[in-house]
C-alpha cells in the first residue's frame, strides 16, 4: 500500500464532509460533518508519518484531537444555546446576524 | 555468525540460502497483501458510513455511522502502526465525543428532518458540484504526483507510533504544546458552562 491510496481516501473524506456542511441544515448534523473534515485530514497526517518515518504527524494528530475534544464540548453549548432560544437548529432559520 | 554458520555446516548451500532468505520474504510479502486487505476493507467502510451519514435525516442514526466511521479510521491507524493514535480515536472520538453528540440530540429530542430531496436548491447543486470538482483536483494531483514524494519510510513505523515513542516526544521535544493544550482545555470547559448556563448574570 503506497501513501497516495491514504492520501485519496482522505481527501474523499474531507469532500464528503465539505458536501455535509454545504448541503444540510441540521446544525449537529453540520457540526459532524466537521468532525468527519477533522479526521480525514488526522488520516492523511497519520499516513504521512508512517510513511516518512517521522513522529510530528503523530504529535499533530495528537493535538488535533484535543482541540477537536475542546471545539465539540463548545459547539454543542453553542447549539443547546440557540436551540433555548430559538426552539430550532435549522440553520435556515437562524439568521440573527444576517444582513 | 559464526554459530549460524557451524549450524549449517553440513548442508548444501542452495539449502542455507533459501532457509536463510525465504522467510523474510515471504513474510513481507503477506503483511503486504494483509495491509492492502485492510486498506480496502476498512476505507470502504469508512467511506460507506460517511456517505451514510452525510445523507440519514435522523440525527441519531448519522450519528451512529460516524461512530462507525471513527472505528474504521482508528483500523486505518493500526494498519499503518500508530497503535496509540489508534486507540486515541477509539477513546476519546468514538468513546467521549460522540457520547457528548448523541446526549445532546437527545436533550434536544430533535425530529427528523424533511425529505432532502424536497430542500434541494440551486445552491446546494452549485455547492456539491464545486466540492466535487476540488476533489477531482485533488485526485489529480495526488495520483500523478509520484516524483515529489520522498522515499517510504514505511519499515521504521512500527517503531514510531509505540506509546513508549509518542510519550517521550510529548514530554521532551512537544512540551510546550503540551502545555498549551491545557489552557485550551481550561478555557474550553469555562466557555461550555458559560454558554450551556440558563441565565447570564
Amino acid at each position: 500500500m503506497d501513501l497516495q491510496s491514504y492520501l485519496l481516501l482522505s481527501a474523499t473524506l474531507f469532500i464528503i464532509g465539505v458536501v455535509g456542511v454545504i448541503a444540510r441544515r441540521n446544525a449537529i448534523i453540520v457540526f459532524m460533518s466537521i468532525e468527519l473534515m477533522l479526521n480525514s485530514v488526522n488520516l492523511s497526517l497519520v499516513a504521512f508519518s508512517a510513511f516518512l518515518g517521522d513522529v510530528t504527524g503523530q504529535m499533530l494528530v495528537f493535538f488535533a484531537m484535543t482541540v477537536a475534544a475542546a471545539e465539540a464540548a463548545v459547539g454543542l453549548a453553542i447549539i443547546i444555546a440557540l436551540f433555548r432560544n430559538k426552539q430550532t437548529i435549522n440553520l435556515e432559520d437562524i439568521n440573527i446576524l444576517k444582513w | 555468525m559464526h554459530q549460524r554458520d557451524m549450524w549449517f555446516k553440513n548442508e548444501p548451500r542452495s539449502v542455507i540460502h533459501s532457509r536463510l532468505i525465504r522467510p523474510s520474504t515471504t513474510s513481507s510479502r503477506l503483511s503486504v497483501t494483509l495491509e492492502t486487505l485492510l486498506f480496502y476493507f476498512f476505507g470502504t467502510i469508512s467511506v460507506g458510513s460517511a456517505l451514510m451519514m452525510v445523507t440519514r435525516r435522523s440525527p441519531v442514526i448519522a450519528a451512529l455511522y460516524l461512530i462507525l466511521n471513527f472505528f474504521a479510521l482508528g483500523g486505518l491507524y493500526l494498519s499503518l502502526h500508530a497503535q496509540f493514535i489508534a486507540f486515541i480515536q477509539i477513546l476519546v472520538y468514538a468513546g467521549a465525543i460522540m457520547v457528548l453528540f448523541l446526549f445532546v440530540i437527545m436533550l434536544l429530542n430533535l425530529g427528523d428532518e424533511k425529505k432532502l430531496a424536497e430542500k434541494i436548491s440551486y445552491k446546494k447543486i452549485i455547492g456539491a458540484g464545486l466540492s466535487f470538482g476540488v476533489l477531482m483536483e485533488l485526485i489529480y494531483v495526488l495520483a500523478f504526483s509520484t516524483a515529489s514524494l520522498p522515499p517510504s519510510q514505511f519499515e521504521k513505523a512500527t517503531e514510531i507510533g509505540t506509546v513508549e515513542n509518542i510519550g517521550m516526544q510529548l514530554f521532551t521535544t512537544f512540551l510546550f504544546p503540551f502545555e498549551v493544550t491545557s489552557i485550551l482545555l481550561l478555557s474550553a470547559i469555562v466557555g461550555a458552562v458559560i454558554l450551556a448556563k440558563k441565565k447570564l448574570r
